[in-house]
């Protein structure tokens, strides 16, 4: 039984917390939620000179041509400190669906720039309130052509490529659909920042109208090729969770260990200690099942699509409860705008949706429950 | 990352198939009897288990991580973890109530006891010839165990005992017990407590079982009258009690709630949903059945996957982290909730029990027991205080009785 990361994996971990804890503090989370800009550009500067972005991309395409484990425990320290940078959408999204999907061509033309921190990318699903399905998207890509709007794309601000699942035929259902890659700042691409929870992720909504754009695999293949990206980026997601979760935590015994009331510190009172407990009970399950999806990913296990839908609802029901739990337990203090509580709180449920509700995952787990004939 | 044996691992892996396969039968239908067990320990076919206990000793197998010649052979952790994995696929008698003696009684004797009663004690212990229970908690004295009131009085060479205690697992078939006493009401409650080792057959013993909410029988009532111990049955100083129980204590949890609920899981409930129609067509199909099954799934996983972690430390010689203390927490009270699930599906015919009830009553089974598995062996509130405490460094609670005399202490009826 071999159930943890390498001693090389922890120091890179340890490598990647230490550079965070110095360059991105909750100050820089707040910097970004102020000023407008989406995304921390010095930092995004640095953690692209360290190569984190290039983790699990291949040498041949400028990767460092590390692996999955090592993009996971990354992803974990990113997660703790909140980074906001467009991180997950660049390389858990936009590069992995390359890889999975593109050319040849496609990997040296995108994949390099993604490494080096030239380019950011993200991918770009809904169009309407309610679940993404085969049938919401009527973006269009025919011809080489996209038209149609796309909402709430997590940095879709800053982006300057997106993958876009739209329709290349009548047919309704997944069959129908298909990927293109587009240059948000080509003609025929309009696009305007959205107000959203988490002002340290900026969304955007994209509007395309005869833009040129590639084909990213075969048209029909749109939903499957989606499917699998998002299986794989709920797993690297998962542990971005479970690092917030863990800051949550940490905050709040912090606080509790300070703060009397009634006389008494407020975590010797057993509400508050039980609370704390169950947030490590959470957190505890969450690690345990994003690590089994990261030996998923990193073997290409067959078990993959159950392991990523465990771990996403693991670990969005985790960062949830610690998020929540953390201002309760600050009390007022906690609420307040110069507390950093809420960037927890609104992270959490940033990361809880953007890849699709709790609800849409615990289908798939079932479903994969269902066809593994348990 | 892997879920492989290293290589030792796997010799011993094979070393101890050879051994299972020339022994005993392969099991042939999936089977988990710990809420049997809990339900009613009489149940146990205890000449089966004895016999198994016993051809496991005299192998090695018994108590793999003790000394040879002592029912083990000086194996490790994980070997004890491999075997028992490889002994779960076998036809054989592990239901006896060897646990409780051998996870926490006879540990405590070896580490208080001297070198007579170590020759005397542990060999028959181990092989299954002499059952130990524990006999800590009392009416006045459950999660707060050193509140407990039997009175042990010193007489010349001897001690006079007289007292109650409770929710003894095993009592009645045991032939030996650790006892903790209180030998001096005029200190604080933890400084006046005595342990002893007794024979449970004296006549000044008296064991009747209690009859659980759920119907079963597993735990006792022992009662003490004036039964008389040697003071060479003491175990650890006069007064040192507390601290020798905290030996056995610490063994306890290692021992109980490593079930996982009488196999009552996600699975179970996708079973019975594939059977059943509801409203609006079938149970498997309905929304709210499958997100409650998502949300069990992750639970289970998650709680196989910390095992798992704890078993890559033990491979590699580590201490396993604090996240072990997290699974009776999650079980028990998953137990609960799956299993009132469960009968909320099964409707009006839900209120039926045993073999008349859908799927033979198990969630029934599990709903009766599964407030006794929240309470046995640490209750959720304790354990919530173990994990606060203990992993996240946070304050003890406030003990008003701390300092106080035992006998000068608030105490209700």
């Amino acid at each position: 039984m071999n159930f943890d990361f390498s001693d090389d994996q922890k120091m890179l971990r340890d490598q990647a917390h230490k550079f965070l804890s110095e360059k991105c503090t909750t100050k820089t989370v707040r910097k970004v939620f102020t000023s407008g800009d989406g995304y921390d550009k010095a930092l995004w500067k640095q953690i692209a000179e360290m190569g984190w972005l290039g983790t699990a991309i291949p040498e041949e395409f400028g990767g460092l041509g590390l692996g999955y484990l090592e993009l996971c425990v990354i992803a974990e320290e990113l997660g703790r400190a909140l980074a906001p940078v467009p991180f997950s959408s660049t390389v858990y999204l936009f590069a992995e669906a390359i890889l999975a999907a593109g050319t040849d061509e496609q990997k040296k033309k995108y994949l390099p720039k993604v490494a080096s921190g030239e380019l950011i990318g993200t991918f770009a699903r809904a169009e309407g309130a309610g679940a993404v399905t085969p049938k919401s998207i009527r973006t269009t890509f025919k011809g080489g052509k996209l038209s149609g709007k796309k909402i709430a794309v997590v940095d879709g601000a800053s982006a300057d490529f997106a993958i876009v699942l739209a329709r290349s035929s009548d047919d309704a259902g997944e069959r129908g659909t298909a990927l293109a890659i587009v240059d948000l700042k080509g003609s025929g691409v309009k696009r305007a920042a959205e107000e959203s929870i988490d002002p340290s992720r900026k969304h955007a909504v994209i509007e395309f109208d005869n833009a040129s754009a590639e084909a990213l695999g075969k048209a029909g293949d749109g939903w499957s090729i989606a499917a699998n990206v998002l299986n794989r980026a709920a797993i690297m997601t998962a542990f971005e969770q479970v690092g917030g979760s863990d800051s949550c935590l940490a905050m709040a015994k912090d606080y509790a260990m300070q703060r009397y009331a009634f006389g008494r510190l407020i975590a010797s009172y057993q509400a508050i200690k039980h609370k704390l407990a169950d947030m490590y009970v959470n957190t505890e399950l969450a690690r345990s099942n994003a690590y089994y999806g990261a030996w998923a990913l990193s073997t290409n296990a067959r078990e993959l699509p159950l392991a990523a839908a465990a771990a996403r609802v693991s670990a969005t029901q985790a960062f949830d409860y610690a998020s929540k739990e953390n201002i309760q337990t600050h009390g007022g203090i906690g609420f307040t705008w110069e507390a950093d509580c809420h960037f927890y709180y609104k992270r959490s449920r940033e990361l809880g949706l953007s890849l699709g509700p709790q609800r849409t995952w615990k289908e798939k787990l079932v479903s994969e429950l269902e066809a593994s004939n348990v | 990352m892997d879920f492989e044996d290293n290589a030792q691992e796997a010799a011993f892996r094979a070393e101890a198939q050879k051994w299972l396969s020339a022994h005993a039968k392969p099991r042939r239908k999936r089977e988990d009897r710990d809420l049997e067990e809990m339900e009613n320990g009489a149940s146990v076919d205890m000449a089966a288990s004895k016999a198994w206990q016993k051809e496991k000793a005299k192998a090695g197998y018994a108590r793999i991580t003790w000394p040879k010649g002592m029912g083990g052979m000086g194996g490790t952790p994980m070997q004890s973890i491999i075997f028992g994995q490889e002994e779960s696929k076998f036809d054989v008698a592990t239901g006896g109530p060897f646990a409780i003696g051998l996870g926490m009684c006879i540990p405590t004797l070896m580490a208080y006891g001297n070198e007579e009663a170590k020759k005397r004690y542990v060999w028959p212990a181990v092989q299954g010839d002499e059952i130990w229970c524990q006999l800590f908690s009392e009416p006045a004295g459950g999660s707060d165990v050193a509140g407990l009131r039997t009175k042990a009085e010193k007489d010349g060479d001897e001690w006079v005992i007289n007292g109650q205690k409770i929710w003894t697992t095993g009592a009645q078939f045991s032939d030996y017990g650790i006892l903790l006493t209180r030998t001096d009401p005029n200190v604080p409650k933890h400084k006046g407590l005595t342990m002893f080792y007794i024979d449970m057959h004296d006549p000044a013993v008296e064991v009747r079982p209690i009859k659980q909410a759920s119907g079963g029988s597993g735990f006792n009532e022992v009662f003490f009258t004036n039964l008389r111990v040697k003071d060479s049955q003491r175990l650890g100083e006069v007064g040192q009690g507390w601290q020798v129980a905290l030996t056995t204590l610490m063994h306890e949890r290692l021992a109980v709630g490593g079930g996982q609920g009488g196999g009552i899981d996600s699975k179970e409930l996708m079973r019975l949903a594939r059977t059943l129609e509801l409203e609006d067509g079938p149970a498997l199909k309905n929304a709210s059945v499958r997100e409650k099954i998502a949300d069990w799934y992750v639970r289970e996983a998650g709680l196989k996957y910390t095992t798992y972690r704890t078993m890559t430390a033990l491979s590699q010689g580590k201490q396993p982290g604090p996240e072990a203390s997290i699974a009776k927490i999650v079980v028990a009270s998953k137990l609960q909730d799956v299993s009132a699930f469960a009968t909320e599906l099964e409707g009006e015919t839900g209120v039926l029990q045993g073999p008349d009830a859908p799927a033979h009553g198990m969630f029934q089974m599990g709903w009766l027991s599964a407030p006794g598995l929240r309470i046995a062996g640490g209750t959720d509130e304790i354990l919530r205080n173990i994990i606060a405490e203990r992993v996240l460094g946070l304050p003890q609670d406030i003990r008003v009785d701390k300092d106080v005399p035992f006998n000068k202490a608030p105490a209700g009826r």
